[in-house]
């Protein structure tokens, strides 16, 4: 692809996405967009590239946007961040929510379902203490694409093998040809919403607890902040967001704090009390 | 350094699983039978058994159920590892009382992952 091509691909998918493409991920590029031209009836990158540039086309720089997502994710991905909610969170969640008997939690880059599936596996695990609550978790990520496949809850063997204990495997799911499906009531409390985060998230209400794992990663300093900021906007006062393994809010925000002992837990920097203690 | 028996009749897994093992630091054992298997942990039982479902003279599932009554032999984390992937082996193993179960093919990530889960890492 000619540097000018490459540039032109990303800038578009940093604008639309705040993805950053660095000039060593040409091949990645290339590889990605193949598929994109094939399925278009298009000869080559350079055809596509040239329908780009024509611009007009939403659904085509739409498509071109999402193929350079990466969205490989996994059940209980890590582990810890979601022993903490089970462990910590949710604990305090069910003591300082005994009023209103309600609470949202919301995946931000949710890919193709595992994150949000988890926390449903576990507020499953803990339906005795939430019987008559309102639980709600919204999913929400750029790609339709990758959120169909979230809707549709059907997964691989070795998607099922990466994170997910065997019990909940024989609990919550059911195999049916080569695939597992997720049980229909687990299914049922998940919504899922295509949404931007370079937008204006205020639609999209106020949460308990946010997950934004493994998406600023591929961001650069100021869009990361600017992101930051506005989950900051929609957490509860005493909210807490998690991060991924490798993200973090030092130097790059100041509206949270790292919660102490627990890595990758972030609360308000003006909270003098949050749900991760 | 924990122990891991590596229960499976094929020498290729055997040792495909044995590299992934010692990159994990674990010790390893191995047997080619569930027979076999039984006999080592009579010595000694391991902090973990890899274990393979169909193989010669003893299989994994009768294996396990002797394991867990030999003394000491319920504290050993088992994790089955077979090809047997439908939900009534998987069903059948956990009664039978195994920690963890990979489905074939494996690679060091699933055992790396499993092993976690199950607190062996
Ligand atoms: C690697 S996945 C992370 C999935 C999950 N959170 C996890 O940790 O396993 C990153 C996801 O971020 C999504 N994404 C990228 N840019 C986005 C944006 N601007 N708005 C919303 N989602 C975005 C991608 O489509 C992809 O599904």
């Amino acid at each position: 692809m000619k540097p000018d091509d490459f540039d032109l691909v990303c800038r578009l998918v940093k604008d639309r996405s705040g993805l950053i493409l660095t000039r060593d991920k040409a091949y990645l590029l290339e590889s990605r967009l193949m598929p994109v031209a094939r399925r278009r009836g298009m000869k080559g990158l350079d055809e596509l590239v040239g329908a780009i540039r024509g611009k007009g086309d939403e659904a085509l720089l739409r498509e071109v946007t999402e193929a350079m997502t990466t969205n490989e994710s996994f059940f209980f991905r890590d582990i810890k961040p979601f022993e903490v909610f089970r462990q910590t969170i949710l604990p305090r969640l069910i003591s300082a929510r005994e009023g209103k008997r309600t609470f949202r939690i919301w995946c931000a880059a949710c890919s193709s379902g595992q994150e949000p599936y988890s926390l449903a596996m576990i507020l499953k695990e803990e339906a005795a203490r939430l019987s008559g609550w309102r639980q709600e978790i919204l999913g929400t990520d750029i790609s339709t694409e990758i959120l169909a496949k979230a809707k549709a809850g059907a997964y691989s063997q070795f998607e099922v093998q990466r994170g997910l204990p065997i019990q909940l495997l024989l609990k919550y799911f059911k195999k049916k040809d080569d695939v597992w499906q997720i049980d229909p009531a687990l299914k049922s409390m998940v919504q899922y919403r295509e949404f931007n985060l370079l937008h204006d998230l205020k639609a999209l209400g106020q949460f308990e607890v946010v997950y934004c794992r493994n998406v600023l990663i591929y961001f650069d300093q100021p869009t990361k902040s600017r992101v930051l900021e506005q989950i900051s906007r929609l957490l509860q006062p005493d909210g807490v967001l998690f991060l991924g393994g490798a993200e973090t809010v030092l130097g790059i925000s100041d509206k949270f704090k790292p919660v102490p002992t627990q890595r990758g837990v972030y609360c308000l920097a003006g909270a003098t009390q949050s749900l991760a203690g | 350094m924990k122990s891991c028996l590596i229960v499976d009749d094929s020498k290729v897994v055997r040792m495909v699983a044995r590299k992934i093992l010692h990159e994990l630091n674990f010790e390893t054992l191995e047997a080619a039978d569930g027979s076999a298997a039984l006999d080592i942990c009579k010595k000694q039982i391991p902090d973990a058994v890899l274990l393979d479902w169909n193989m010669p003279v003893m299989d994994g599932i009768e294996f396990l159920r002797a394991l867990r009554k030999l003394p000491g032999g319920s504290a050993s984390i088992v994790v089955f590892c077979t090809t047997e992937n439908d939900i009534d082996h998987i069903q059948t193993a956990i009664e039978a009382g195994a920690n963890e179960y990979i489905m074939k093919p494996f690679d060091s990530e699933i055992i790396q992952a499993k092993f976690q889960q199950v607190g062996l890492l």
